[in-house]
């Protein structure tokens, strides 16, 4: 169901926030505006303000947010791993666009930095969204590789042409910054499945190996879990790993004309 | 309050097995009217200031009525299949959806069906 304004509990109270000063004799100064919900309190949201010296801090805004975290404000709540693109657990929206902090650089922020949580998602705390009914979706699609020929002594063989067929696919890491960013996914999360999942199941559609094609095509033939894409496109926009979900749920969509004949 | 599993919860009802077909002719009526729209615009852009007997004489050719007949059929069906999309997109009221997408397509029906007989009653009637 589209929903304009946020519930009366959600809104932003903006003369709630807080401000932290950087240091006095800071030459290279830069402000981030962060989303903070302590859901410990009956207080609102606000964004607080906190001064960085770059000087002293790594470029990435991670490098911020941990320096943040260490120095400035230990209350402060986000999820973080890797630090290098690959565990998914930093996305959230900076700039405006959702990404991972981590690979996203400071330099690349005109103004004040604004970070805030992955949009229309449940918030836990801060910049820590609930991810619980997302991950509920990824295991619906059941992602492992079905087979009823019986296993081979060693490993199944894959020629080089049907192992391409899995780039652009194999390499997501289910940050959900594609899904977030996804308006059906907003209106209808509950039952579409977005592009992050829509994408993961291609991947076992397009897998060589795997020998649930049509059980994958009839879970997926639905009004709402497949055909609530309408190629909006925001989610190969912001796909901080520069995949194309939007292309992944259209060759569904032309295997599901494809079987039909 | 809820205390099904959230993989439950993403299951829902199941796939309904359906929506290739909806997708597929949705595209087909767009594809019929691309050429249909375009003939339908310049032929009333031409006629705009004809009169009345005239606007009768062009009807009543058997290609135009037939295009006419082509343009509505396509043009209703196609209008039906994407308001429906969007009422699924928006309400999520069960009722008021499924309320809402029966209204519109016996609508689109009724509409589809008085736009033919208008053009067949001056195609088949005396000039």
């Amino acid at each position: 169901m589209a929903q304009i304004t946020l519930p009366k509990n959600s809104k932003i109270d903006r003369s709630a926030g807080k401000t932290f000063k950087a240091a006095a004799g800071a030459r290279n100064v830069r402000a981030f505006k962060i989303y903070r919900y302590d859901p410990d309190t009956q207080a609102n949201p606000r964004v607080d303000t906190y001064e960085v010296d770059m000087d002293t801090c790594g470029p990435m805004v991670l490098d911020a947010l941990i320096k943040i975290k260490n120095e400035i404000d230990s209350t402060l709540s986000f999820r973080r791993s890797c630090r290098e693109g690959i565990c998914g657990s930093c996305s959230m929206n900076i700039d405006g666009t959702n990404t991972l902090a981590c690979i996203k650089a400071c330099g690349d922020v005109k103004g004040d930095v604004k970070i805030y949580p992955l949009p229309h998602m449940p918030v836990i705390k801060d910049l820590v969204p609930d991810m619980t009914h997302f991950y509920a979706q990824y295991t619906s699609i059941e992602p492992w590789l079905k087979t009823d020929t019986p296993a081979p002594t060693r490993e199944r063989l894959q020629s080089e042409e049907d192992r391409a067929k899995l780039d652009g696919y194999y390499e997501c890491i289910l940050c959900a910054c594609c899904s977030t960013a996804c308006p059906s996914y907003w209106w209808n999360g509950d039952r579409y499945l977005g592009p992050a999942i829509l994408l993961q199941a291609y991947r076992w559609l397009a897998d060589s190996r795997d020998e649930a094609t049509g059980e994958r095509l009839d879970m997926l033939e639905d009004p709402f879990k497949l055909y609530r894409c309408h190629t909006i496109m925001n989610c190969a926009k912001t796909c901080p790993k520069g995949l194309n979900p939007a292309r992944a749920i259209a060759e569904t969509k032309k295997l599901l004309v494809e079987r039909r004949g | 309050m809820s205390l099904r599993s959230p993989l439950s919860e993403a299951r829902g009802l199941g796939s309904a097995k359906d929506g290739v077909g909806h997708w597929w002719m949705q595209r087909l009526s767009a594809l019929a009217l691309i050429p249909l729209s375009l003939w339908f615009v310049f032929s009333i852009a031409r006629y705009h200031v004809a009169d009345y007997p005239t606007m009768l004489a062009w009807i009543h050719a058997p290609l135009v009525a037939v295009a006419l007949v082509l343009f509505f059929l396509a043009a209703f069906y196609h209008s039906a299949l994407g308001v429906q999309v969007v009422i699924e997109d928006y309400i999520g009221n069960e009722a008021l959806k499924i309320g809402g997408i029966a209204l519109v397509k016996l609508a689109h029906f009724a509409l589809a069906a008085a736009s033919i007989y208008a053009v067949l009653k001056i195609a088949f009637g005396a000039l």
